[in-house]
């Protein structure tokens, strides 16, 4: 496949995702608490992938799990790109123990699950989106930390650099404009990446019962409640999880079509 | 204009990389450093401009200007950068910011040294890109490093360095990766130059041949020590220490069979 249908295929997925979310700020098809169908309704007539156990509508869920979805990958992105950036710049620019230390850190931060860190939290604050978020985009931050420090000593170490200091350029100057723009390319496949992982990690938190709490859908508290009836109502189960994958996948593409285009713009 | 005074630069393990060196560059001089790779040579021109990387240390005393580049601190250090002493780098594709224009790279110690901006900025830029006989400035001024040959690199690079009119302009093997026709045009670019702006230069090189086309009194390099100082000619028809002897009977070796397949 080229890069470009990489790129293309997985915007697009991501697309119809972020599409059917904002469609679902101006339009539902039923309220999120209309039980009025009937519990475990088969598919078609008014309901288009049936109801679910509760007898509430499932695409009115499956759309409200979208916004949950999209909105952990960008809240998720967001806490761990700024911590991440910051605290790899830091380390970036640390020499000798400082930079050991933080190497250190980092690996010990980057091997404790992110799930067992979500649990953490929310044993201490409770389960709500918002933690989910903070636990993720934690888990994030120490990856994206260590990514950072990796690709700043590479760009601090090339002579532009050097020209730079020995033109008398101040260093914050040297980070804006020289620093930042070299590492951003390798930075934003990450991020993407990134986003795709926070999906799934949200949809397994809420499967545990550790992200969003009820009543609002999370694609994986609706793959948990579907989990009972999924031989006589498999639509409850199959929905969500295409979602899923659609977004996720959708990601994925994005990310490895950014990156096959940075890769050969290096060339 | 700079001294170097029994200059010893070591590394974590206390092992000297260069040893007691010393040597000193007159206001407008031309002095060449010879040394084969790992001969000390390139890590001398750091300690001169006060970069050496992290984990090496420097003892002795280097004077640029009213500096003492040893000891000072680096907010004093960057005062002198720019505007008493300025670099030109081996490999011209890493010396440049590979996401910004030429143009803006050359603007951006302009700015900071001569104080323009806007439409008199603009106009210094293509001076300096003129001084370095690139034509088609605009063209230049806004193509990104990868866009440009070795050899235009390599005169933006120039133009960036002489653009503050530094007193004094170390240049590390600023040939080496160039194709040998371009060699010569680069090198006749910075004889003229430095000529004209009454710089200084520090040429470093391995070259033997490429030292004599511009440097004045040259020192010999080896394993971190100076074995030979004289006059490039003196060195070229005396060498007196047995390594500068292999340097010369070797360049003169490779003429001779050169020479010898051309008639």
């Amino acid at each position: 496949m080229s890069k470009r249908l990489h790129l293309y295929i997985g915007l697009v997925l991501v697309l119809i995702v972020a599409g059917a979310v904002l469609v679902s700020y101006l339009w539902l098809p039923f309220a999120p608490d209309d039980t009025s169908g009937g519990r475990l309704a088969p598919p078609g007539g008014d309901h288009l992938l049936g109801t679910d156990k509760l007898g509430r509508d499932l695409l009115t869920q499956l759309l409200i799990g979208g916004r949950i979805a999209l909105g952990t990958a960008l809240g998720a992105v967001a806490v761990g790109g700024v911590l991440g950036l910051s605290a790899g710049l830091l380390a970036g620019f640390a020499t000798r123990w400082l930079d050991d230390a933080a190497a250190v850190v980092l690996d010990i931060l980057i091997a404790f699950p992110t799930l067992l860190l979500a649990m953490l939290i929310v044993a201490g604050s409770g389960a709500s989106l918002g933690t989910a978020i903070l636990a993720i985009g934690l888990a994030m931050a120490a990856i994206v930390a260590r990514l950072v420090r990796v690709l700043v000593k590479q760009v601090l170490g090339r002579d532009f650099i050097t020209a730079a200091r020995v033109a008398g350029v101040s260093w914050p100057r040297i980070v804006l404009s020289h620093v930042l723009p070299n590492i951003a390319p390798v930075l934003l496949v990450n991020l993407a990446l990134q986003a795709g992982l926070a999906v799934l990690a949200e949809a397994s938190l809420s499967y545990l019962g550790l992200g969003t709490p009820p009543p609002n859908a999370s694609w994986g508290r609706m793959l948990f409640e579907a989990q009972a009836t999924v031989l006589t109502s498999p639509v409850a189960a199959i929905a969500p999880g295409l979602a899923l994958v659609t977004l996720v996948i959708g990601m994925n593409l994005t990310a490895d079509g950014l990156r096959l285009g940075v890769s050969d713009a290096d060339r | 204009m700079l001294t170097v005074d029994s200059l010893t630069i070591r590394d974590q393990a206390g092992r000297a990389l260069v040893e007691d060196v010393s040597f000193s560059v007159a206001p407008g001089d031309r002095v060449g450093l010879i040394g084969e790779s790992g001969s000390g040579k390139s890590l001398t021109a750091l300690a001169v401009i006060g970069l050496l990387p992290p984990g090496l240390t420097a003892t002795g005393e280097i004077r640029l200007g009213d500096a003492y580049m040893v000891r000072a601190t680096e907010k004093l250090r960057t005062r002198v950068r720019g505007k008493v002493v300025a670099t030109v780098f081996q490999e011209p594709l890493t010396a440049l910011d590979p996401l910004m224009p030429a143009g803006r790279q050359i603007a951006e110690p302009i700015r900071r040294f001569r104080g323009l901006r806007g439409t008199a900025l603009r106009d210094a830029v293509h001076a300096a890109l003129d001084e370095v006989r690139l034509t088609d400035t605009d063209r230049i001024a806004r193509s990104y490093p990868h866009e440009l040959s070795g050899g235009q690199r390599q005169r933006v690079a120039i133009a960036m360095a002489l653009a503050c009119r530094p007193q004094l302009l170390v240049a590390d093997e600023p040939t080496t990766a160039l194709d040998v026709t371009v060699q010569a045009e680069i090198l006749d670019l910075l004889d003229r130059l430095v000529d004209t702006h009454g710089t200084a230069l520090l040429f470093i090189t391995h070259d033997l041949p490429v030292a004599a086309r511009v440097a004045r009194h040259t020192h010999v390099l080896r394993e971190g020590r100076i074995v030979e100082s004289a006059p490039i000619a003196d060195l070229l028809a005396r060498p007196a220490h047995p390594y500068t002897r292999t340097l010369v009977d070797s360049a003169r070796r490779f003429d001779a069979a050169l020479g010898r397949h051309l008639s």
